[in-house]
């Protein structure tokens, strides 16, 4: 095959692997915050493809330009579930927070089923198949505008952590639970808050995937399991680990199915998985936690 | 002169388990063919509970890709019958030590490197997921398209082929339940049983005690493996057809964890109990749903995550503690 496939798929990938990226980044922040394992996680993203889907079919409201107020209807709901369902969960034993969230899980895909039916639904904008060409260089419109908001978000995402109070916040009850409690923190709405915005970035990647794939109510657990091998790759609670993690795995992906068939290629994220549980179980770019 | 098996029960236990037995051997002549396979359905997830139960109810290890052990189980089988005339019986005993060896290396990986808690329960998934898009890839199962065991009308039972009518079947089940049942009790009051609750409760606490956690959370997983693969190969032949993306599908390792946390994960009844509750309230549901004439195909699921949310929001030690206390059998092992 010729260099500039090999280029074209790798490009893609990596596009692709942005908006999963951003899909991981809200799971790692619910994780390294609350420490709650969402998983949910996939079936949230696959909520906010079907609110951007009926918006699309109903409306012709571009994705593009929905990603804000999904996000916002994401970040509600994700501020709702923390506050009412999950918080007094905080201090159960962790199997017992997991089987909550993977209950919600079940509800959440079935609902999706029961309302949308089990037929893929899909997003045709105007530009589905522009793309721009740099000489061997083809890439398609959807992906690298996809891509590009991903990493808008993510970066307005890193900003809001480091220089916002509220961010910096967060990052302190992360760092230190009592110690947060000690100088007077509302820890409990400062985790609603990160649940609902971890759920915002969902609602943001979600969008974002309806460019790019189609959309069907199976596609939850597949994406949950997804952003866990992301995470898990870049390292559990590191932000920038969580979009590298996406990259790395969008990549495999795109290039396992150039390679071998597209049928098999989560064969390769797992494997990836596996390899890096059993080599650097903190992740690429985790820290060790005592 | 009580056997090792029934020491420390008392007469009540005695009675409440042998009236129940009862029940479950004269069950299938009192009931329909439709009530027959429910039954058979749900002692299928009695016994798979267990299997798992032994693994996280005792040990403390979060399996959530047990479908792996069940899938693998049955494939083996399947593949001696259907291509080398081996019979079932035979080849769930060739089935046992691939499991038990598959079990092994997902444990060895795992404990070895300290993985653990939530990370261990995504290392199982990742597991069972890659065990399902393998067996969709490989010729030699027939890939995606599926295995099919031959389907014959059987004059008489034949036990020794598990070719025949769904009442033999039910028996099968409820053996091997019953057999899941007694062995759970000898495990949990044998010295191997002890060190696994000292794991459960705490890890750190029990390797300071001096038990060697690793190699008894390996048996557990072996074990728990094995046992497993007996479900597998009954599905198989109950079946008769395998299909990657049906029996290594996540949602079969979910259905199988169900039971025994709605029932009451480590204890020794709570599996049984909550396959009973579980899949008999399903049914229930589906029929009802039938019945005004209402096809939704997510509804029963629903209705598994609603009972799931309610039993760990409001009896997150599951319903056959809270059952045993007011029946007086209450179980010491807890």
């Amino acid at each position: 095959m010729p260099f500039d496939v090999y280029l074209n798929v790798a490009v893609a990938g990596v596009l692709t692997g942005l908006v999963y990226g951003l899909m991981a980044l809200g799971l790692s922040v619910i994780f390294g915050v609350v420490r709650v394992v969402n998983f949910a996680h996939g079936e949230m993203m696959s909520m906010a493809m079907y609110i951007a889907v009926v918006l699309f079919s109903s409306f012709h409201l571009d994705p593009l330009v929905m990603l804000v107020p999904i996000a916002a209807v994401m970040f509600v709901f994700g501020y709702a579930l923390q506050s009412g369902l999950i918080n007094p969960f905080i201090t159960r034993p962790e199997h017992s927070q997991f089987l909550l969230v993977v209950a919600l899980a079940i509800i959440i895909v079935n609902a999706l089923l029961i309302i949308f039916g089990p037929d893929a639904q899909t997003v045709q904008t105007s530009y589905a198949y522009d793309s721009f060409a740099w000489g061997a260089l083809i890439v398609d419109a959807t992906k690298l505008y996809a891509g590009a908001a991903a990493i808008v978000v993510a970066a307005a995402l890193f900003a809001f952590f480091r220089f916002s109070l509220i961010g910096k916040a967060i990052r302190a009850c992360a760092d230190n639970y009592t110690g947060a409690l000690v100088v007077g923190l509302n820890v409990n709405r400062l985790y609603a808050l990160t649940f609902g915005i971890g759920a915002a970035c969902v609602g943001a990647a979600g969008t974002m995937m309806t460019l790019i794939t189609d959309v069907t109510p199976a596609l939850g657990p597949g994406y949950t399991l997804l952003a866990f091998v992301i995470v898990i790759t870049g390292g559990l609670g590191s932000m920038p680990g969580a979009l590298l993690g996406g990259v790395l795995i969008g990549l495999t992906e795109a290039m396992a199915g150039l390679l071998f068939t597209p049928s098999a290629k989560s064969m390769f994220s797992f494997a990836i998985l596996v390899l890096v549980l059993l080599l650097r179980p903190q992740g690429l770019l985790g820290r060790r936690v005592a | 002169m009580s056997a090792t098996w029934l020491e420390g029960l008392s007469p009540r236990h005695m009675i409440f388990l042998g009236v129940i037995l009862a029940a479950l051997l004269i069950a299938p002549w009192l009931v329909n063919d439709y009530l027959l396979t429910v039954l058979i359905v749900i002692l299928y997830f009695a016994y798979t509970g267990q299997a798992w139960n032994i693994m996280m109810g005792f040990a403390g290890q979060l399996s959530l890709g047990h479908a792996i052990y069940a899938g693998i189980g049955g494939y083996v089988a399947a593949v001696l019958f259907t291509r080398y005339g081996v019979g079932p019986w035979l080849g769930f005993l060739v089935a046992i030590p691939v499991c038990a060896a598959c079990g092994a290396v997902i444990g060895f990986l795992a404990f070895r490197f300290g993985v653990s808690g939530v990370y261990f329960a995504i290392l199982t998934i990742a597991f069972a997921e890659f065990a399902r898009i393998g067996f969709d890839h490989l010729d030699f199962v027939n890939a995606s398209a599926g295995l099919f065991l031959p389907v014959k009308q059987y004059a008489y039972n034949d036990l020794w082929r598990l070719r025949g009518s769904p009442r033999m079947f039910y028996y099968v089940i409820l053996a091997a339940t019953v057999f899941a049942l007694i062995l759970s009790r000898l495990l949990l009051r044998s010295r191997m049983g002890y060190f696994w609750l000292a794991i459960r409760e705490d890890e750190q606490a029990a390797r300071a005690a001096g038990i060697d956690t690793f190699r008894y959370k390996m048996y557990a997983v072996m074990i728990s493996a094995a046992v497993t693969s007996f479900a597998g190969v009954f599905y198989a032949f109950f079946y008769n057809n395998l299909f990657p993306e049906q029996v290594f599908n996540i949602s079969r390792s979910i259905e199988m964890i169900l039971g025994p946390i709605i029932g009451g994960i480590g204890t020794l009844f709570g599996p049984i109990l909550g396959a009973f509750v579980l899949t008999g309230l399903a049914e229930s549901v589906t029929s009802a749903l039938a019945a005004f004439g209402v096809d939704l195909p997510g509804a029963k699921q629903i209705f598994y995550g609603i009972c799931l949310l309610l039993v760990v929001v409001a009896l997150p030690e599951g319903i056959w503690p809270w059952l045993a206390r007011r029946l007086g059998v209450g179980e010491r092992n807890r």
